[in-house]
């Protein structure tokens, strides 16, 4: 199996346009365990782990770019937490803090399973993704990104590079539902962001349907939001939680993150 | 940019160097080809926290990291703590404390726990607890190991 390093985002945009069976590497919280576990025999590996441009967060205007690179644990610390608040709750749940030392936002676009930690945060916020290629770049709403299990609108060719996101001004929250508290794959979990601008409630759930999916409803009919979601939602029967658990925990969700974030 | 077959990285100080196998983790290049066993292999899928080292001083699972990614960078084992014979404060107090029963977990803890007071040099409980979430004992409770944590914090 070949590793290709590459240094620049340039370089690394020219060996996925050669090496089109090259598989992604970032933190390598998920791509190491199908590695060991023979669940993935990619000929080839893409590491991204040198790229600076894909390091860190910078604001411009109040839209903030979230480089694919950034950690959970960057996402946990101020002044990130303070912007997206939200993402920042999600990420203290992801694993341990050795997973979240490694595991980036990137890598969970990436990923794209309907348990993504930082999905319902990001799809609330109304997050754009950023996708480059040699070809050039384009960014395209989250929600159309996401198409199903562990499955994106990435084109061949092209790599995640970048969340684009402008924080809205109201409160905003997460809640998980696991077995415990760490190292936990979300039974159920759930976004509010409260944009009063906009003058409408946003709510995205994770593990309750192919993919992590965002509810609107307008301010004056805030209360309604828990059975919207659960209309929204279409979770299965597995090895965690049977669908009727998730329905009750996810009304349990919405009502709770709302009233967190409205109760001031 | 090449495709690696050889790299070149530094452990506990050293500057080491082995061939990889194609995508081994950083986990079974430092027990197997660097001879360095102290990190143990259990889960291999970040679930146990026993390969815990650090990696540019950041903590993270041995077994998660392409061993290809370590190339260039610095890596400390369990095997790294010890200065001039002396433990570590940190394995010391797991000595003193009887934080070890079979002892499977205690290097991942060990590492875990540096990592903690360097960031953290009193934790409260649940700071402690909240950093040690990754790493799992089987034997037994935590108790000991959480009376380890605070004895190295209270001696520092």
């Amino acid at each position: 199996m070949e590793v290709f390093r590459p240094s620049t985002l340039d370089e690394a945009l020219r060996l996925r346009a050669e090496h089109p069976q090259a598989r992604p590497i970032q933190g390598g919280t998920d791509v190491m365990v199908e590695l060991t576990f023979g669940d993935a025999r990619p000929e080839a590996l893409l590491d991204l782990s040198e790229l600076a441009e894909l390091r860190g967060f910078a604001e411009e205007d109040g839209l903030l770019r979230l480089g694919a690179g950034l950690t959970y644990t960057e996402a946990m610390q101020t002044p990130l937490a303070s912007r997206l608040p939200a993402l920042a709750e999600a990420s203290r749940t992801v694993g341990s803090p050795q997973i979240r030392n490694r595991g980036t936002i990137g890598g969970n676009l990436g990923t794209a399973s309907p348990a993504g930690d930082a999905l319902p945060p990001l799809l609330a916020e109304r997050a754009e993704v950023e996708l480059a290629s040699a070809r050039g770049t384009r960014t395209m709403p989250l929600a159309e990104f996401l198409l199903g299990v562990k499955r994106t609108a990435l084109a061949p060719g092209e790599l995640v590079t970048a969340v684009r996101v402008r924080p809205c001004e109201g409160p905003q929250t997460f809640a998980k539902v696991g077995q415990r508290n760490a190292m936990v794959i979300a039974i159920c979990s759930l976004a509010v962001v409260v944009d009063a601008e906009a003058g409408e409630v946003r709510a995205a759930f994770g593990s309750s349907a192919v993919t992590a999916r965002c509810v609107v409803v307008p301010l004056a009919e805030a209360a309604e939001l828990p059975e919207r979601v659960v209309e929204a939602a279409s979770p299965i029967d597995d090895v965690r939680a049977t669908a009727a658990y998730r329905r009750h925990a996810l009304r349990v969700l919405a009502a709770r993150t709302l009233e967190r974030c409205l109760r001031t | 940019m090449l495709a690696h077959v050889r790299i070149d990285l530094t452990v506990n100080g050293e500057r080491r160097e082995g061939v990889l196998r194609g995508g081994e983790s950083l986990l079974t290049f430092l027990r197997d080809t660097l001879e360095l066993p102290g990190s143990k292999n259990a889960c291999e899928q970040g679930e146990c926290g026993s390969c815990s080292v650090l990696l540019d001083g950041t903590l993270v699972c041995s077994c998660l990291v392409l061993a290809a990614q370590a190339e260039g960078h610095d890596v400390v084992t369990v095997e790294g703590l010890a200065r001039d014979g002396a433990l570590h404060p940190v394995q010391q107090a797991f000595v003193d404390a009887g934080a070890v029963q079979c002892g499977f977990c205690t290097p991942g803890l060990v590492v875990a726990v540096v990592d903690l007071l360097e960031r953290m040099p009193h934790p409260s409980d649940d700071q402690i607890r909240e950093a040690l979430s990754g790493n799992l004992c089987r034997c037994t409770g935590y108790a000991k190991i959480f009376d380890a944590v605070r004895l190295a914090a209270g001696r520092a």
